[in-house]
């Protein structure tokens, strides 16, 4: 556990430099700023929509032209609300917060389900050097809502990009995890990174853990401080916003009892993942 | 076993303190509203170090508490405006169960209520599921009807700690706002009505704006400034109620090392509250503290962290 500086991290305002959208539901925004941009994949900031919400958003891309983007669907209010903003107009940023995934090198599966591909994406620009052999694993309901993926298949080569969607619109009709068992048995992995609905990437850590590959998954959870404080985030005895989001295999058989099971709501009741 | 886990430096009577009867290992406690939803959470706190600790403020009802931003980090501290979110008590007694069975340090059940029926009801069903003591939120800074809109009314006050005292019959403890004129006068009133300890201070009530879209950042707009930007205010009004009241007093506000904690001591805190300090330092904060506070022991001669507790006051 690493001290914090509250004072170094506090909400700057910075304009929306641009907006693109990616699915009918998935819009990047990309905007500057002089500290998001040293962010690793996996790392996560705090997004203030002014006068709406501030919610917690993965990092998507961190370039050294300074400009920091983040995916976004959208789900609930807050995320209406911010889909509505144009290039120019006034947003916050506290972050980046959090761990990061640990760069490995040799064979790399990465399974990424809905917007939970953004962290690995940025993880899969960061790794391809590294990476002997790099497949990734996209999941969605259905082909428009597949995310990102031109700029993975420049990345892992047609060849190694598996895409499944529920719907059988494009690629393996099924589920992100419906190929895995395949895929690990023809290949042997070293290294398996996850981000996406939390009950795939528990059959995924499932599965990781049936082949002994070792795993780490970016979880999602309510959060209000961000910095390890009001609680509202916490799996198991760990504080997502600060132990995580990225946890191993052994963390979340720990957190067993939560990990793809529950969640706390905003009173801090734990309920059942939705 | 009543002492720090593995750490043999902790487990020294030196360390030791009573609290209102309660029996704490070392005088270092979790403040009310940091983690402290879920008992795992709390035992890693423990593990820390904390001789007790102190839950998030549970009421009547569940509440969700305010939106997002519910927190500004400043160059001092931090503000926050969480709007005391609570599963309610009759959910949350589960996990004082859970906790009272796990945890191997004196639990307290911070309370808060829109009444002075609420305040004694929550007590009681805390009480009765386990909890060692309560500590009356009554000091909250945002949110109306409650809090230190409760704590700021010495007639009010006195029926919530009356009426809670009625009902329970393990300690009670009253956290009090430095947003008052005398805070002596409301721990005296406090007192009084049968509080068995005062913990001082709750957030000093604040604000930030954001300049380029001339915001109010937090969504409830006020909120409480915590950290070491109000270590002297709290340092002042631990030495203001230590003259006029017998009771314990528990020192809280901006506690980060063991020098800190010493000062409250010495103005004449019993026990020490952090919070904020667990973001700053993480959960072995307790046990930093705690060694510290024991090294200056050692170093200046004293046996028992009891014999440092107001000694300010000599001068």
């Amino acid at each position: 556990m690493l001290a914090y500086r509250i004072a170094a991290n506090q909400l700057r305002t910075t304009r929306i430099l641009s907006v693109k959208t990616e699915s009918p539901t998935v819009k990047t925004f990309t905007f500057k700023d002089k500290v998001c941009v040293r962010a690793k994949p996996g790392q996560f900031l705090m997004f203030w929509i002014p006068g709406v919400d501030e919610i917690p958003l993965s990092i998507l891309d961190a370039n050294e032209d300074g400009a920091v983007s983040v995916a976004v669907k959208k789900v609930g209010e807050a995320t209406q609300a911010l889909h509505n903003k144009k290039t120019g107009e006034i947003i916050g940023i506290r972050g980046p917060f959090g761990n990061s995934f640990t760069l490995k090198e040799g064979k790399i599966l990465m399974v990424g389900g809905g917007t939970g591909t953004a962290p690995l994406l940025f993880l899969a620009k960061k790794s391809a050097s590294k990476a002997t052999k790099l497949v990734f694993v996209i999941g969605a309901k259905t082909k428009k809502e597949l995310l990102f993926i031109d700029k993975l298949e420049e990345i892992c080569g047609k060849r190694d990009l598996v895409a499944t969607t529920e719907d059988g619109s494009y690629g393996i009709k099924g589920l992100a995890t419906t190929p895995l068992e395949s895929l690990l048995t023809k290949e042997r992995f070293d290294v398996i990174y996850t981000c996406g609905p939390e009950q795939m990437m528990r059959k995924v850590s499932d599965l990781a853990e049936k082949h002994g590959i070792a795993l780490e998954a970016s979880l999602e959870r309510l959060m209000r401080c961000a910095i390890g404080l009001c609680g509202s985030c916490v799996v198991g005895k760990y504080r997502v916003c600060r132990d995580g989001p990225v946890f191993t295999a052994s963390q979340l058989k720990e957190a067993k009892s939560e990990f793809g099971v529950s969640k706390r709501d905003f009173s801090g009741k734990r309920i059942p993942l939705g | 076993m009543e002492t720090v886990r593995g750490e043999e430096s902790l487990s020294n009577s030196r360390l030791s303190v009573s609290l209102a009867g309660l029996r704490l290992a070392n005088p270092t406690m979790l403040a009310s509203g940091i983690l402290g939803y879920a008992t795992e959470t709390l035992e890693r706190i423990v593990e820390g170090g904390a001789g007790a600790v102190v839950t998030k403020s549970v009421g009547i009802t569940p509440r969700e508490g305010y939106a997002n931003p519910t927190i500004v980090q400043t160059n001092c501290g931090l503000i926050n405006a969480m709007g005391l979110p609570n599963p309610g008590i009759d959910e949350f007694v589960k996990e004082i169960h859970e906790a009272k069975n796990t945890l191997n340090v004196p639990l307290i059940v911070s309370v808060y209520g829109f009444s002075t029926e609420e305040y004694a009801k929550v007590a009681k069903k805390a009480m009765n599921a386990g909890a060692d003591a309560v500590e009356l939120n009554v000091s909250c800074p945002h949110v109306k009807e409650t809090g230190s809109e409760i704590g700021q009314n010495p007639k009010i006050l006195t029926e919530v700690v009356e009426k809670v005292k009625a009902v329970v019959d393990k300690p009670v403890f009253v956290k009090l706002s430095p947003n008052v004129t005398s805070i002596a006068e409301t721990a005296e009133a406090a007192v009084k009505a049968g509080a068995d300890a005062i913990t001082a201070i709750n957030t000093v009530k604040a604000m930030a704006i954001d300049t380029e879209t001339a915001m109010p950042i937090l969504s409830n707009k006020i909120g409480g400034l915590s950290g070491p930007a109000i270590k002297p205010i709290a340092i002042r009004c631990v030495y203001e109620i230590y003259e006029h009241v017998k009771v314990p007093i528990i020192g809280c506000g901006g506690i980060t090392n063991w020098r800190d904690a010493v000062e409250f001591l010495l103005a004449g805190a019993t026990a020490v509250q952090i919070g904020t300090a667990v973001a700053l330092k993480g959960p072995n904060v307790f046990k930093i503290v705690a060694q510290g506070i024991d090294a200056y022991l050692k170093k200046k001669g004293f046996r028992s962290v009891n014999e440092i507790v107001g000694l300010s006051h000599r001068s």
